[in-house]
This record gives structure tokens, C-alpha cells and sequence, in this order.
């Protein structure tokens, strides 16, 4: 029978993971120097924390891995993490609320089934929560880490792309749709359908005049949202308010030198986003996203605290970086051999002298064939104790000491 | 006329369904040879058809039967489809055409007390707690209502019975809204219109030419619609009071089987002089009243008990020493105990393989497994006993066939062991199987909750009639 890997999971291979890592160290310093910390939530939550309303969409929680517990003979069920920002959330509410203010970033694998099986059912992504914070500033800021950090992986054409959550929200309230009417098309564009939106403009033929334009016209600097700004405010004055917002933000963005594009009716992202959302693009891959949820804590019963986050999306990373990450380390990789049983222990001592000077060191297993390292020590008797080889100048060197080994390589 | 089509399986309904579709297929000229209530066989031929092969299921199988493949058509209401595709949305299943009988609905039912509090979605503070024989659709539905917390019951029968004291809502069968008011409740959701349906599993449907009999099938439904031959008949009148929502903390719930259990449990009672009135009930009453002041009685099924006595729905219930295994198998933790060893009723719980397999005993069967290329398929009502057992007995790659009842049939063609209780052995030697391993022996068993505490009054009430009984039992012994 052979053994096979569970449908929709992937391995990461020695030459991924390096890749992987790559991308994990520079989120973690990009997030470190703007003042954030790190924390790690449980990958097991109940299912009640992601079914609170307004947490997670109907069709998302139709796709959770959610099962009954050893425990779980009340009927309550627990989920694989599906969402990154939930429980960091909960985490606040649970311990860190009366800190204020928290700066919080993570690395965590979510779990969402996908049905085809063909793409990845467990997600990693690297996300950040600003939590206690509700600001053009704080938003505008948060972009700039996210776009910082896509710039130290080296990526080229990070596009921007902007809408705004309480926007969307009050424009299908405007709509006169029945309430759960307003939900269910707010759920569509949150799960990426933007063509519901535009489908909408005929039910109240008076506002088409406002709602094109708002709805299919894509805007490149706060002078569109000016515009619409002053179509609006006449027949939908509710969206002012809003607009006045995301022209703070934008305004800011601008400012700061950011490229971006207005899109109102692409809104793809959480039900809990209530303020600006924004998404990050290489071609028409999208590698991350966030927004501003200021209702989630207070749905959660954490009280007033507003908050704002983003995720950028490990496993697409991963496909757009260049294997320039893949190879091992540049610090010089020396293999150890002992020449027999009896000088194995000084093997080891001079293995360990090498690695704490900072060289990779592999001790020689016997597996035959040597790996393709420039540097290989012999460990003899103690007459004539180390013959270092340098594959590169074809040279044999006798050296009495593991100092002198250090010295010939690094002056080599 | 015989009709010569290559190998093909359709799996036919027992059960609620079996005189309709018998009919229409009597209709259609299929000639079969045995489907009818009365059979014990599960293999049936078709004179029309020589080279289908049909076989008989409960209903609730069909649809997981012929989303895996091991049929290529099925018949059996769309409930028991809808129920599969709201918890497996991929499955291979293709809904080909309604056949027009055995119609009814599904609805989302509570008692008038608590039914306006249900009805808008609660607070983010409120447990919801739901009771169904369709857990995948009562989940759905709590979600598109957006409760912020629920738990559903999969129960084994009588859901209606659990709302108000040991459930908010149940998602239950009824032919009419007449039906519901009928026993007490109000319909707070109609979820589902169902009714026969014929369905193919999709590769067979895509790759397979099934035309002849699912024409045959068609052409010939139209007569058996519902409406034409008898209206749905008005709800059988069983007037029932609710009870408070909340039960007083004193009053100890005690659980009683139905089905081929309440004979001998009413000749225990007998002995321990306890009368509970109207149990057995002709009418299906499940609310019989008992004449201990402070106890107050439901009928539901001994599958469904273990789980409420560990919730604290129910107190003390008498079920199977089967049924309390699968629950602590599933829930090791759990606070259920076995207080009371009932005598009567008495099965084993055995691990059951065709005749043709060459295996002895389980240690025979692992070496099986070992060189098998396809995974150990293990059919049982007993999904979390036989789970265990697979996993104790290092059975190497296996999958649960969760059954419905009649697992015998399943051997071999549709699983290759099963997880069967049994009293005598005789079905399952007339079935051509083996018994390979006794897991372990089930007589009826009182149950409690080790958490009630012993000197309340409560404690007490429930010590009395655990000793009661005990002396019961003893005096038969």
C-alpha cells in the first residue's frame, strides 16, 4: 500500500523551508523595529469564537475543520484555527486588554477546506494586529509595515489596492434591501464576488448617478474619493462620513509616496472589516490583505476597543520568490571524519571548537560518499593529529591543532 | 421483455419507503424477486433486468452508498441526500429526478414557551442546543441563522420529544404543520421539501448508460404521486403539556427505551413495584407519567442516552451496555456510569467477516491487512467501539462505514468486516459471515451521572431508586 500525503496539504522541502524562514525573519525584524511583539495563539479553538456573529461569513464556516472533542459530549465543537486575527483578538480580550494599546504580530497556519483538494487547505500566513488604535494613522501605517516588508523580500510590483468596509456597508443600506438582503450581498463581496455589487445600481434608478461612478470607476489618488465625496453628499449623505475617512487615509498614503488604486467594489476580505481594507497584489496574485475591524472585540464582549490588522500570505510568497534562498548558508561547511574508533571523542571536540568559531561543521557518518564540501578535517592519533583537505586547491595540510585548522581556513 | 444491460448495482430503500417503490417497480415490470417488508433477504434480482444488481438498504445508507461508488443508482428520500451533502458538499452524487411519493418536510421545531425566544437569533451569551436525526442539516441551519453558540445532538429517533427541558430546538420529520401543532410543538423553520428521489453516483452517471432504467424508473412514477392516492393524513392528536423550560433542580429525569426493550423493562419496574402509566404507549406517547412523586419520565432511544445522562438532560436512563461503550469510546472522559447490570437483554458484541475471507481471528485479519492494497472498509452502528477496535488491533489503513441497522447485509461487497452485536449468532450464519472476536458482552444497564452530588436531594431521590431497582433485579437473580 503506499503511503500518501492528506489531499490538499503540501511538504515544504530542506530548500522550501529555507525559503520559508526567509520570509518569516524578515516579517519578525520588520515587525520588531516598528515596536510590535510576537505571540502564538493554540491551533484548537471552540468553534463559537469564529460562529459569533460577525465574525466569519456563513459560506467560510460551511468550510472549517470542526469536530467534537474528546471532551466534547456537550455537543460543542472545536475547529483547527480558520482565521488568524480571531484569536489573537480573544487573546487580547483573555490577557492583554488592560495593557491598552497592543502591537502584536504572529506566524500561524490556518485551516479552511478547499474542495477541489488542488490548493493548499492549510494556509500560513504572517499577520499583524494593532489593537486599541482606531486612526487614519493607524491604518495608513499599517500599509507601510506591509509594504516594507514585501520590499525587503525583494518583491518588484507590489500593487496596492483599496476599499473600504463601512462604505460598502452603508451604500446596501441605502439600497432599501431587507436587512438580510444587505448581509448576504456584504458576504458575496466578501468572499470575492464583485460583480453582486455592480449588479445592484437598477433597484433605486434615482442614486445610478452616484452609484456608478462609486461602484465601477477605479480611483489613482484622494482626489477621486474628493469627487465622489461631493457627488455623494447631496443624495447619500450617510457615506460621507466615511468618505471622509478614506480620504484621511489615502491622504496619508499620498503623502508617504504610495501607489494605489481605488477599487470600492472589490472588497474581498472578513466580515468583522468595518473601515478600510486593503490588499497587496503581484500580478494578479494577491499575497496579502487587512483591514480595519472595529467591531470584533466589542462582538466579543471586549468592550469598545477598535482595531485594525493585516496578513501577508505565507504559501504565495513562496511561489514569487526567487531560489536565491535556497541554497544552504554562506559560512564555510567543513566535514569531520574520525580516522578510527578510538579518536571519535576528539572528532567531536574538534567539531564543536569549529561551530562555536561559526563554521557549519558535519561529523562524517560513514555514508559513503562524501558530501560536496570544499573542507574535510581528518581526525588521527595523537602524533599527528588533524589533515585538513581543500578541495578547491587540491591541497593536504598536516596542522597540530584545531587553532591552526582555523587559521588555514580563514586565511585561505 | 428482458432487457440485457452490462453490470450495474442500484440500492433500493427499506423501510418507509419500501411499499411505494415496490410498487412502482412492480409497475415498471422489474419483476423483483423479494423486495417486499416481509423479506429477510438483502440480494434481490430483477426478471426485466437479469444482470442488475439490487440491494436493499436502509434508507439513510443510500445516499453514502452510492456517493462512494458501490452503486451506480438509489432511491431513498431527498432528506437523508441533503442531510450528506450539507456535511460532504463534494460527494459524487447526482439528484437525477423526484419520484413524486412519500413526500413530507423537514422542520425546525421548538415548544411555544421557548419558540419566539429561538426564533430571532440569540445572543452571543445564549447555548443553543439542537436535537436531530439530521446533525449536518441542524448545523447548516445554525449557521445561516448565525447562532454564536450551538450544540447538536445527533440522536438515533423521537428528536420532537427532547424540547423544552433537554433541548431549544429539533429538526424533525412531519407531513404537515397539523402534525407538529399535534404533538404539542410549533414550527419555527420549514428547512427542507423531501420526497422519494432517484440518484446515481456522478462517475456512473458521466461514464455509464444508465437510460433504460432510469427511464424505467420515470415513466412510471407519475401514478404514485402523493396527492393522487392519499392526502397526508392529519397528524395523529397526542396532547402533551409542556413542561417549565427550566425543570426544577429536584426532580430526577429518568430515560426509558423504546422499541423491543420496554417489555422487560416494564416487568423490572413491575418487580420493584413501580408503575409507569401509558409505557409501552400505543399511541407514542413519550411523556408517560410514573407514579414517584419527583421523577419525571421520557421515551427516547437507548442509542441516544448516554449522551444526555453525560449533559445532565437526564439523570438516569436504562440502555445497553453496548450503547454506553460506544459513548465512552467516543468520550472517555465522560461522567456517565454504569450503576445497575439489568440482566435481560443480553448480546454480544462481535467482529464479523464473510465465510470466503481467510481469516480465523483477528490476528489472522491484521495479517490480511498488512498485504492489502485497499483500505479495511469496517461497517457498524457502533462507529467509536469499532473505530477503537480497528486502532487497538493495528488494522493498518481502514475506514468506518457508519450503518444504520442491517450491517450484515454490507459483508461482503460493501465491507469487509463488521462490528455487530448479536443474540444468538443465527442471522449471521444464515448470511454466509463468521464471527471472528467477541468484543464484549451487553446486557440492559441502568446509567447515571457521577456528578450528582449524594447528599442533596436530588442525590438522594436518585439512591432510592437505584436501590429500588437493585433489589429488583436481585430478588430475579
Amino acid at each position: 500500500m503506499r503511503i500518501q500525503r492528506c489531499k490538499g496539504t503540501r511538504d515544504l522541502s530542506p530548500d522550501e523551508m529555507n525559503r520559508f524562514r526567509h520570509i518569516e525573519e524578515t516579517f519578525r525584524d520588520s515587525c520588531l523595529g516598528w515596536g510590535f511583539r510576537e505571540v502564538r495563539t493554540p491551533t484548537i479553538e471552540y468553534l463559537h469564537l469564529f460562529t459569533s456573529a460577525g465574525t466569519l461569513t456563513p459560506s467560510m464556516l460551511g468550510k472549517v475543520y470542526s469536530f467534537l472533542d474528546w471532551d466534547g459530549w456537550s455537543g460543542e465543537r472545536v475547529v483547527l484555527r480558520p482565521d488568524g486575527t480571531i484569536p489573537i483578538a480573544r487573546m487580547y480580550i483573555d490577557s492583554l486588554a488592560e495593557k491598552g494599546l497592543a502591537r502584536l504580530f504572529y506566524v500561524a497556519n490556518t485551516f479552511i477546506f478547499e474542495e477541489t483538494g488542488k490548493k493548499t487547505r492549510e494556509r500560513w500566513q504572517c499577520g499583524t494586529e494593532l489593537i486599541g488604535l482606531g486612526s487614519p494613522l493607524a491604518d495608513a501605517h499599517l500599509v507601510l509595515l506591509a509594504l516594507e516588508t514585501l520590499q525587503k523580500l525583494g518583491l518588484g510590483g507590489v500593487r496596492l489596492r483599496l476599499s473600504h468596509a463601512g462604505l460598502i456597508k452603508e451604500l446596501l443600506a441605502s439600497l432599501d434591501l431587507s436587512s438580510e438582503e444587505q448581509s448576504r450581498v456584504f458576504d458575496q463581496v466578501l468572499d470575492g464576488n464583485s460583480q453582486v455589487l455592480t449588479g445592484m445600481e437598477s433597484k433605486r434608478p434615482e442614486l445610478e448617478n452616484i452609484l456608478l461612478p462609486l461602484l465601477n470607476l477605479k480611483g489613482r489618488s484622494s482626489g477621486f474619493l474628493k469627487n465622489l465625496r461631493a457627488l455623494s453628499s447631496p443624495g447619500l449623505p450617510g457615506l460621507v462620513p466615511y468618505l471622509d475617512d478614506f480620504i484621511k487615509i489615502v491622504d496619508i498614503l499620498e503623502d508617504l509616496g504610495c501607489k494605489y488604486q481605488v477599487d470600492i467594489a472589490s472588497g474581498a476580505g472578513f466580515e468583522y472589516y468595518t473601515g478600510v481594507i486593503f490588499q497587496f497584489y503581484v500580478g494578479k496574485e494577491k499575497i496579502g490583505g487587512g483591514g480595519r475591524y472595529d467591531d470584533l472585540i466589542p462582538a466579543m464582549g471586549g468592550g469598545d476597543v477598535p482595531a485594525s490588522g493585516f496578513a501577508l500570505y505565507v504559501d504565495r510568497l513562496l511561489g514569487l520568490l526567487g531560489t536565491e534562498f535556497d541554497s544552504l548558508s554562506q559560512v564555510p561547511r567543513i566535514m569531520v571524519r574520525a580516522e578510527s574508533d578510538d579518536v571519535i571523542k576528539a572528532a567531536f571536540t574538534a567539531a564543536g571548537r569549529l561551530r562555536r568559531a561559526g563554521y557549519v561543521a558535519e561529523l562524517d557518518l560513514g555514508a559513503g560518499k562524501s558530501a560536496d564540501l570544499r573542507w574535510t578535517l581528518l581526525v588521527r592519533n595523537a602524533d599527528r593529529p588533524f589533515l585538513l583537505t581543500d578541495k578547491v586547491k587540491s591541497a593536504e595540510i598536516e596542522v597540530p591543532t584545531v587553532e591552526e585548522v582555523l587559521k588555514t581556513i580563514r586565511e585561505s | 421483455m428482458v432487457i440485457k444491460i452490462s453490470n450495474l448495482k442500484i440500492a433500493l430503500p427499506k423501510g418507509r419507503l419500501l411499499d411505494k417503490t415496490s410498487t412502482l417497480l412492480r409497475e415498471a415490470g422489474w419483476e423483483l424477486d423479494g423486495y417486499d417488508s416481509k423479506s429477510r433477504f438483502y440480494h434481490i434480482k430483477s426478471g426485466k433486468f437479469p444482470r442488475l444488481g439490487a440491494k436493499v438498504f436502509h434508507e439513510k445508507d443510500i445516499p453514502i452508498q452510492v456517493a462512494v461508488g458501490n452503486y451506480d443508482l438509489g432511491i431513498c428520500g431527498l432528506d437523508w441526500i441533503e442531510e450528506l451533502l450539507a456535511g460532504y458538499p463534494s460527494s459524487a452524487l447526482v439528484k437525477i429526478s423526484a419520484l413524486g411519493y412519500a413526500g413530507g418536510s423537514l422542520y425546525m421545531v421548538a415548544c411555544p414557551e421557548t419558540a419566539s425566544a429561538t426564533q430571532a437569533t440569540p445572543g452571543p451569551d445564549r447555548l443553543v442546543s439542537i436535537v436531530s436525526e439530521y446533525p449536518n442539516l441542524s448545523e447548516s441551519f445554525a449557521l445561516q441563522r448565525r447562532f454564536s453558540r450551538f450544540s447538536v445532538f445527533p440522536v438515533w429517533g423521537g428528536a420532537e420529544v427532547y424540547p423544552p427541558e433537554n433541548a431549544d430546538l429539533a429538526l424533525v420529520r412531519a407531513a404537515s404543520e397539523a402534525e407538529i401543532y399535534g404533538y404539542g410543538m410549533v414550527p419555527v423553520s420549514k428547512v427542507l421539501e423531501y420526497g422519494a428521489f432517484l440518484i446515481a453516483n456522478r462517475h456512473s452517471w458521466e461514464s455509464k448508460n444508465l437510460g433504460k432504467i432510469v427511464s424505467s424508473i420515470c415513466d412510471h412514477c407519475a401514478g404514485l404521486s402523493d396527492k393522487e392516492n392519499d392526502a397526508s393524513p392529519a397528524g395523529e392528536k397526542i396532547t402533551v403539556s409542556c413542561l417549565p423550560a427550566s425543570p426544577a433542580e429536584n426532580i430526577v429525569r429518568l430515560a426509558l427505551p423504546d422499541g423491543h426493550q420496554q417489555q422487560p423493562v416494564v416487568e423490572l419496574l413491575g418487580r420493584a413495584g413501580i408503575s409507569v402509566a401509558d409505557y409501552p404507549s400505543a399511541s407514542g406517547n413519550r411523556r408517560p407519567l410514573i407514579d414517584i412523586d419527583g421523577v419525571a419520565v421520557k421515551v427516547i432511544r437507548p442509542q441516544d442516552m448516554p449522551v444526555q445522562v453525560a449533559n445532565g438532560n437526564f439523570d438516569i436512563a436504562i440502555t445497553g451496555r453496548d450503547w454506553l461503550t460506544e459513548h465512552l469510546n467516543q468520550f472517555p472522559s465522560s461522567p456517565v456510569r454504569e450503576l445497575i447490570d439489568l440482566g435481560f437483554g443480553r448480546v454480544r458484541i462481535v467482529a464479523v467477516v464473510s465465510q470466503a475471507m481467510p481469516a480465523d481471528d483477528t490476528a489472522g485479519l491484521r495479517r490480511l491487512c498488512a498485504e492489502r492494497e485497499t483500505p479495511l472498509r469496517v461497517a457498524s452502528e457502533y462507529v467509536n467501539v469499532a473505530d477503537k477496535f480497528a486502532r487497538d488491533n493495528h488494522l493498518g489503513h481502514y475506514r468506518i462505514v457508519p450503518t444504520w441497522g442491517a450491517t450484515e447485509a454490507f459483508l461482503p461487497e460493501d465491507a469487509d468486516l463488521l462490528i455487530e452485536n448479536t443474540q444468538t449468532g443465527q442471522t449471521i450464519a444464515e448470511h454466509n459471515l463468521k464471527i471472528i472476536e467477541t468484543l464484549f458482552e451487553s446486557t440492559a444497564c441502568l446509567i447515571g451521572n457521577a456528578g450528582i452530588k449524594p447528599g442533596t436531594r436530588k442525590g438522594k431521590k436518585v439512591a432510592s431508586i437505584v436501590a429500588t431497582l437493585q433489589k429488583a433485579v436481585v430478588d430475579i437473580n
